[in-house]
């Protein structure tokens, strides 16, 4: 946390790094030369219009799809991606803009859900409740009375913020976050948020995904704009003014910021 | 608050910065002692406690209580209608035993409600269950324990091709169990042929629906249970207050080890009695079917309440998508709960088949299935999925077996007894849909 981590910045190593990934589905290719770096205890926001490949991006890094091309480094060392089973052994996290929870289990149930813990064949309710409480006292939550009480009783931005917690639960070095304020009222967008900012204040690597500009600009240290399949730019959050990456979102360029996708490969 | 979420440090960065950084690690660090998660979960007290459960009950958490309530109601009625037939002890154990195979179908069908499905097969299934249980020792002439196996076996392959059917084919449960419904009725009328019957004389199959635990033996088992039941809870309950953990009030775990203490034993003593309607002869002890009950009672709330795979149904239940994504093989769980409920069933066609003495092409046919559901769902046991407990079933036998058995008694015909069963599953469903309601309603 305490060494020089800034994009532009040659000598800091990203925990994990993206060069020159391509994807295409059919004859339609989605990105194009993409380069995203993820950052130790900072929070990258990656913005876009609707289509420009966003959520692509996110299930490549995730996983999900296989890259057409570019290279995928993780703690600076190459790493081969196969499916999710391999990025969740390095620890990486996605919390999907629809949480996945269920409703009728309570939050320990929901965290370890498909990863209980067990003692003699039987759950080990004792050490799960344990490690939820903990993971939720680290993450600072207030908002949660009890770790007992059922999904169904809790409000959108307590359920973001078990649903993050059940991300970081896991040794998680890296977080995904998709749109997750984008249900939420004030109070709960601001309780997200702190908490967002927390993860990455605890070491983490946290990369949001959003539409809203005010949520970017309050918690991302650096923003990854995409255009059209290409990085527009990747910029400090304060170096830039909203309206600069609003142009950067919807004409791929802003003055002399980012544009030619030559330029924002040039930076790494 | 915007200086607050700059990057940690560039090259070059005032030291004043590095300082505020710091100042926020400490501030989460502080804040991290103010989350109540990080201090041990207070106990409530005995109000606390008896609040908060009425506070689930009337956010629509309602679980078996209009069962229980309904039980109540039911035995006040019907032993007020029928003092002198209705709570003697030789109509209690008939009671019991009639419940008996309900409350075993009914068992296995909160498996498959659990995940929202639905089993119209489970009733034929037992039936056929009974059916080639019998003709084994009939026809075959093999023991007991080889024909209950073929038996289970029987439901076992029922359940597997209704399980792959829905989970692998896509087929909805409602059609694949329909369609079973009317074929395994087929199946059933081939082995025993039209207007036959296989009597059951095996002693040993006999003796399940008929026999009786001796009274010292079922005295013991019912002080083993009880002691069991309290041992287990407070014990459990010593551990999460060593660790901070949310726990109940200690009053209300004590209370309701007392409270299943209390229902064990009024219902041996009431069972321990001479029901013999003879002198010569002495009628006395549980029947053996309720060992049966209270053995798979256990087994099956432990597999539902403290496995991984328990849990996983429950998940699949209340959300698939969730579970999928949480790494759980969806139609795995699909295809098991199916097996667990056919070969439940097939249980519960064996105590049927033990109570009549015999299998009938009808066994498990005519209102069995309906009785099934109607238990499960009245005992609490959610139509709709993920909410459910196999106590429930016993519960909701019992409510089911109890209407039957009272209208009888005050001489009603048959079809009163069909208007009210239909009536009484209604009703329960009802209250299902409705404190689903409250309970979505109650979530945001």
């Amino acid at each position: 946390m305490s060494e020089p981590a800034s994009p532009t910045s040659p000598a800091t190593t990203p925990l994990l790094s993206l060069r020159g990934v391509d994807k295409s589905f059919g004859a339609v290719q989605v990105l194009h030369g993409v380069d995203l770096d993820v950052h130790a205890g900072q929070v990258t926001a990656l913005v876009g219009d609707n289509g420009a490949g966003k959520s692509t991006l996110v299930k490549c890094v995730a996983g999900i799809y296989t890259t057409d091309a570019g290279e995928y480094s993780f703690d600076g060392r190459p790493v081969q991606i196969s499916g999710p089973k391999d990025t969740a052994a390095l620890g990486i996290e996605v919390v999907y803009q629809d949480l996945a929870l269920a409703d009728n289990l309570d939050i320990v149930q929901n965290m370890f859900l498909g990863r209980e813990r067990k003692k003699g064949g039987l759950l080990d309710e004792t050490s799960m409740e344990e490690l939820a409480r903990q993971t939720l006292a680290s993450l600072s939550v207030r908002t949660v009375r009890s770790v007992r009480q059922l999904v169904s009783s809790l409000s959108g931005g307590q359920r973001q913020t078990v649903a993050i917690a059940k991300a970081v639960l896991w040794n998680s070095r890296v977080v995904l976050l998709d749109e997750p304020t984008a249900a939420l009222g004030v109070a709960q967008t601001r309780q997200v948020l702190d908490l967002v900012r927390r993860l990455a204040d605890n070491g983490l690597g946290v990369v949001l995904i959003s539409h809203n500009l005010n949520d970017v600009f309050e918690v991302a240290d650096t923003i990854t704009a995409l255009y059209l399949g290409r990085v527009a730019a990747t910029v400090r959050t304060r170096d830039v003014t909203s309206s600069q990456v609003v142009e950067l979102i919807t004409a791929g360029r802003s003055g002399d910021l980012g544009a030619a996708p030559a330029s924002a490969s040039a930076t790494a | 608050m915007t200086t607050a979420h700059e990057p940690a440090s560039d090259t070059g960065a005032p030291p004043a910065q590095l300082t505020e950084r710091e100042q926020i690690a400490q501030l989460a660090r502080a804040t991290a002692v103010a989350s109540p998660m990080a201090e041990p979960a207070p106990e409530p007290t005995f109000a606390e406690g008896v609040r908060a459960y009425v506070q689930r009950v009337r956010a629509g958490d309602i679980g078996s209580l209009p069962a229980v309530l309904g039980l109540v109601v039911l035995f006040v009625l019907f032993s007020s209608l029928r003092p002198e037939t209705f709570p003697s002890p030789i109509n209690i154990a008939n009671l019991i035993v009639q419940a008996s195979s309900i409350i075993v179908l009914a068992m296995g069908l909160t498996f498959v409600l659990l995940l929202g499905d639905i089993d119209l097969s489970a009733g034929v299934a037992g039936g056929a269950s009974a059916g080639v249980m019998a003709s084994t020792i009939s026809v075959l002439g093999a023991p007991w324990y080889l024909a209950v196996l073929a038996g289970l076996l029987t439901g076992l392959v029922i359940g597997t091709l209704i399980g792959l059917l829905v989970a692998r084919v896509g087929i909805p449960s409602f059609v694949v169990t329909l369609a079973f419904f009317l074929g395994l009725q087929g199946v059933t009328l081939r082995l025993i042929g039209q207007g036959g019957t296989v009597p059951v004389r095996d002693p040993v199959i006999v003796q399940i629906a008929n026999g009786n635990v001796p009274i010292v033996l079922g005295w013991v088992l019912t002080i083993l249970a009880a002691a069991l039941y309290a041992g287990l809870t407070i014990r459990r309950w010593l551990g999460q207050r060593r660790r901070g953990l949310t726990r109940d009030n200690g009053g209300l775990v004590i209370a309701r080890a007392v409270g299943v203490a209390a229902a064990l034993v009024a219902l041996t003593a009431v069972l321990s009695q001479n029901r013999a309607r003879v002198p010569s002869i002495v009628l006395a002890g549980m029947p053996w079917s309720v060992p049966l009950i209270a053995v798979l009672l256990v087994v099956l709330t432990v597999v539902l309440g403290r496995t991984s795979y328990g849990r996983h149904v429950y998940a699949v239940g209340g959300s698939a998508e969730a579970a999928r994504r949480a790494g759980i093989s969806v139609p795995a769980i699909r295809v098991s709960v199916f097996m667990i409920g056919s070969t439940l069933a097939a249980v519960s066609g064996i105590i049927e088949a033990s109570r009549l003495n015999s299998v009938t092409p009808g066994s498990g046919a005519g209102n069995q299935l309906l009785l099934g559901v109607g238990a499960a769902v009245i005992g609490g046991t959610s139509l709709f999925g993920g909410k459910g407990k196999v106590s429930n079933a016993v519960i909701g036998g019992l409510v089911v077996a109890t209407i039957t058995n009272g209208l009888g008694l005050l001489g009603q015909p048959s079809y009163v007894n069909f208007l009210v069963t239909g009536g009484v599953l209604l009703l329960a469903a009802t209250v299902d849909a409705v404190s689903r309601r409250r309970r979505s309603s109650a979530a945001i």
